[in-house]
């Protein structure tokens, strides 16, 4: 079996479609390749956000704690899609637990590396950013649908 | 198949007069929501026979009637299911009835999905809620004829695990009849295993060869926004995108106007359209 080709595989991400070479090279350098078991937490709410992850195969849920219902599961993130914005925003810590529900592969992206790119290099660093505010505005559509419960008995699917 | 379906499709008498007919057995799929199997020939021997997509008005006697799709297979038309979300007066009386009961029965009314029009192509089906029902008759039609069509996606969103419907068979669909069946809820606890967010993030999760896709979309209105906007952003093109509408409907015929839709009657210009003939008023508050 042959070796994977990092710069391949990140380049066939559709979060990364299109990035220019120049760009792709210095995600490279800040780039691995992580895996976790089923039931393993890749992050815990409060812990400093160092990474963010692509996911290529697997499903990780987002869960946040109520003291009286336990853990509750707001969200899943599965293959082909970006886990963790933290690492880009200040103070950079995590906002949720991320918990493994299948074994997961992923590219984990080292965030202090890439803010320290981003400033360097201000073009690599508004790629960033509006890939990134992309995916912030359809969680956001997606989290603002989630609460309109659009299932609930105001659909009723009968017309009279 | 859908032609011949429609041209067979055959209501019983009078389109304005229900008919007595017996329920065969009444299923919970949910909490609020059941499915009644009816046999429309059961009272007279009329045979019936509808169209997938198409829907009937059920009368709670001494109720009222509701405009309710048909849920159930088009090749098995001498037992018909109307799957039903227990809101309001009638559908609440619905709910009380029990196998050897009768309801009135009127139709089948409507436009329906094209089944036959899409022979040969992918196809994408996208539902929500209750939205399944009214496409699971889509979906037997494909099944019968599974040879003719290329890839088949259902992309199904629920509230939480518990609002699923027809949990088996959404387990079968994907096993027998090669269908990449992807389901998400918008909430649920730790026990479930599956997806969770809004049912328009499931595209990342099927390969869509958009120019060769038909799309058949049915579930809350503002659902249906999103994910047009969702398939026409990844290329499916507009006229291959059809929609089921929802709105008050009494006659069922295009007589009385409580359904009108812009120009359109949905009881008889639809509700099953192509998106070319709603678009412009998808996203219009007064209509």
């Amino acid at each position: 079996m042959q070796p994977e080709n990092l710069a391949e595989v990140l380049r066939n991400h559709p979060f990364l479609s299109s990035l220019p070479e120049q760009h792709l090279q210095t995600l490279l350098s800040c780039a691995s390749n992580v895996m976790f078991h089923e039931g393993q937490y890749l992050f815990h709410e409060g812990e400093e956000a160092t990474k963010f992850y692509l996911i290529r195969t697997g499903k990780v849920a987002l869960e946040v704690h109520a003291r009286e219902r336990g853990p509750i599961r707001i969200q899943t993130v599965g293959p082909n899609e970006v886990l963790g914005w933290s690492w880009l925003i200040s103070p950079y810590r995590w906002h949720f637990d991320a918990f493994a529900v299948e074994d997961v592969r992923a590219f984990a992206l080292d965030g202090t590396c890439l803010r320290t790119k981003c400033e360097v290099d201000h073009d690599f660093g508004y790629e960033m950013l509006s890939r990134f505010a992309q995916v912030l505005e359809q969680r956001l559509v997606a989290t603002r649908l989630q609460l309109l419960d659009v299932y609930g008995s105001s659909y009723a699917g009968v017309r009279a | 198949m859908n032609e011949e379906l429609a041209v067979s499709s055959r209501r019983l008498v009078d389109p304005l007069l229900p008919h007595p007919v017996p329920i065969r057995r009444v299923v919970w799929e949910t909490d609020d929501t059941f499915t009644l199997l009816l046999e429309p020939g059961g009272a007279n021997g009329a045979d019936f026979s509808f169209a997938p997509g198409q829907f009937n008005m059920l009368y709670a006697f001494g109720v009222g009637e509701s405009a309710i799709s048909i849920s159930s297979d088009p090749y098995k038309p001498n037992i018909i299911a109307h799957t039903i979300h227990r809101v309001g007066a009638v559908t609440s009386a619905l709910s009380r009835l029990k196998r050897g009961n009768f309801v009135g029965l009127r139709g089948p009314f409507g436009t329906s999905w094209p089944i036959d029009k899409a022979k040969g192509r992918d196809i994408c089906i996208i539902a929500g809620g209750i939205g399944l029902a009214p496409l699971r008759p889509a979906l037997y039609a494909l099944f019968h004829r599974r040879k003719e069509y290329g890839r088949i996606m259902l992309l199904y969103g629920a509230r939480s695990p518990l609002d699923l419907l027809y949990r088996v068979e959404l387990e079968q669909w994907g096993k027998h009849y090669d269908v990449d069946v992807v389901v998400t809820v918008d909430r649920a606890d730790s026990s479930w295993k599956g997806h969770i967010g809004v049912v328009t993030g499931l595209f990342n999760y099927v390969k869509l060869d958009a120019p060769a896709t038909t799309a058949m979309v049915c579930g809350p209105e503002i659902m249906m926004y999103y994910a047009v906007e969702e398939l026409l952003q990844r290329g499916v093109f507009e006229e291959n995108i059809y929609l089921s509408m929802e709105r008050n409907m009494k006659c069922a015929v295009g007589f009385c106007g409580h359904c009108q839709f812009g120009p359109k009657f949905i009881c008889k210009d639809g509700p099953v359209f192509a998106l070319p003939q709603v678009r412009f008023f998808l996203d219009k508050k007064e209509i």
